[in-house]
């Protein structure tokens, strides 16, 4: 069966894959977990603020999105945004918006949600004593969160939240109804171009599955070292 | 310096922890606060720089109400220091910069004028080698030297502790107490809750003696190891002094 196949292929197309796709994926996983992150712990906030609005605002915002599947919400936003900023900046056509930015801002809101819900765990871990003791030293509430709770709650989720990564990692693959070339989309263009479905696909699976693999194994490491620090 | 007046506080519809308390503590004065646990001698402590707010009566603050909405609180917090049951250094950041962040974030001193000042004090609690470690390192007994140097390092007007050797294994209380005898025979204005009798009949001048959430006896030092007034004052210190 083997004999019919032609990794030859894979040699030949490596430029693009790697240098086009590859990179693509990993710039808009780690641009995705950085924006993500931060709009999550903002959400995370706003749940644990005092205010219940605030709170309510945020917790229905999460479950919101936790209640759609990823690949429905890239496929309404890429449709949706260009109307919505349409209608924000009163402009007589769809704003033009581009799928890169529309998938980006997709992966932040989405990823926001699972990430928000991690720092509120991470935060809550942290023993009511140590804002107390920030705030007798004088400090606001805000530089109580920036300088006191939050790196600590960020150190102790950190694990937690590199495995959210990898995950999002695998599903920025989801980009594909979108016609980007990131990994998948090029491996499957190729794949497409060339006549070489399985070949393809079976190195473009191998490569999510080392990449993943080095990854978990790295949080492992990872997380047994802060574990011992602390 | 510290004025209580018939401060109410509720935990909830149900559940009164302080009673119409009211007291004082002059300037330069150390103040010992006992009673059985439960009897809202922390809660009384948390309300002098408003950690816990409070439902009825007042407390002022070196001229200011501490229970007013537009009172800075922060900024007051900034100027009373206080030490904790259970030290709350931050774990995460060495010990001079423990002693630094909140000079720096607070008081806007520079970075070497926050590191000098806490190299002094990290000198006066006798742990100036342990500066550059993690408050993990250290043993309770030093974490709450650090924790009290900490306080120190904002210059404040008066301490409050919060049973400071309550968390502490018995052969590391005195090395805290030491440093509290100290800061007391400084002339730095202390309210202190604490069972150390001890330290009590060494630098206290005045103690107070609450239960249920009530001040039952407030004396000076002499009357309440004396003769205390009250039958629940003298139950609680037969009890706690027999051993």
């Amino acid at each position: 069966m083997f004999s019919t196949l032609d990794f030859d292929v894979i040699r030949r197309s490596w430029g693009y894959l790697f240098y086009e796709g590859m990179t693509f994926t990993l710039t808009l996983t780690a641009l995705s977990a950085l924006g993500g992150l931060i709009f999550g712990t903002l959400i995370a906030l706003m749940r644990l603020s005092g205010y219940r609005l605030l709170g309510r605002i945020a917790g229905l915002y999460v479950d919101f999105m936790r209640s759609l599947p990823l690949v429905l919400v890239i496929f309404w936003f890429y449709f949706l945004v260009p109307y919505i900023g349409q209608w924000l900046t009163g402009a007589s056509r769809p704003i033009r918006v581009g799928a890169f930015s529309s998938s980006l801002i997709t992966f932040i809101m989405f990823e926001a949600a699972y990430f928000s819900e991690i720092m509120r765990a991470g935060i809550q871990s942290i023993s009511r004593g140590q804002p107390a003791a920030a705030s007798a030293l004088g400090l606001t509430y805000a530089q109580s969160m920036r300088y006191v709770v939050l790196p600590q709650a960020f150190r102790n989720m950190l694990p937690v939240l590199l495995t959210q990564t990898i995950v999002l990692f695998q599903d920025t693959s989801l980009v594909y109804v979108l016609s980007i070339t990131d990994f998948l989309g090029a491996a499957s263009k190729v794949a497409q171009r060339d006549g070489r479905l399985v070949e393809m696909y079976l190195f473009a699976a191998l490569v999510y599955f080392v990449i993943s693999c080095v990854a978990s194994y790295g949080v492992r490491r990872l997380q047994a070292r802060i574990s011992i620090v602390r | 310096m510290i004025e209580i007046s018939h401060v109410d506080k509720w935990y909830g519809p149900n559940f009164q922890a302080l009673k119409d308390c009211t007291t004082s503590v002059a300037k330069g004065e150390v103040v010992v606060v006992c009673g059985p646990s439960g009897s809202g001698k922390s809660t009384l402590i948390k309300c002098v720089n408003a950690l816990e707010p409070i439902q009825g009566g007042e407390i002022i603050l070196d001229g200011i109400k501490v229970n007013d909405p537009k009172t800075n609180l922060p900024k007051l917090r900034s100027r009373v220091g206080m030490v904790f049951q259970h030290f709350e250094l931050f774990p995460h950041l060495k010990i001079i910069d423990n002693l630094c962040l909140a000079q720096e974030k607070v008081l806007n001193r520079s970075h070497d004028k926050a590191v000098e000042k806490g190299k002094a004090l990290l000198e006066r609690v006798g742990l100036t080698v342990h500066a550059n470690k993690y408050p993990a390192e250290l043993s309770g007994g030093q974490q709450q030297r650090v924790a009290i140097a900490r306080a120190l390092a904002m210059d404040p007007i008066a301490m409050l502790f919060d049973e400071p050797t309550s968390a502490l294994d018995p052969e590391m209380i005195s090395e805290v107490l030491d440093v509290m005898v100290d800061l007391a025979r400084d002339g730095m204005t202390m309210m202190v809750v604490t069972h150390e009798m001890g330290f009590a009949r060494k630098v206290a001048h005045r103690v107070i003696f609450m239960d249920q959430g009530e001040i039952v006896e407030d004396a000076n030092k002499d009357d309440f190891f004396g003769k205390p007034r009250s039958e629940r004052a003298q139950k609680f210190l037969s009890k706690i002094l027999s051993h």
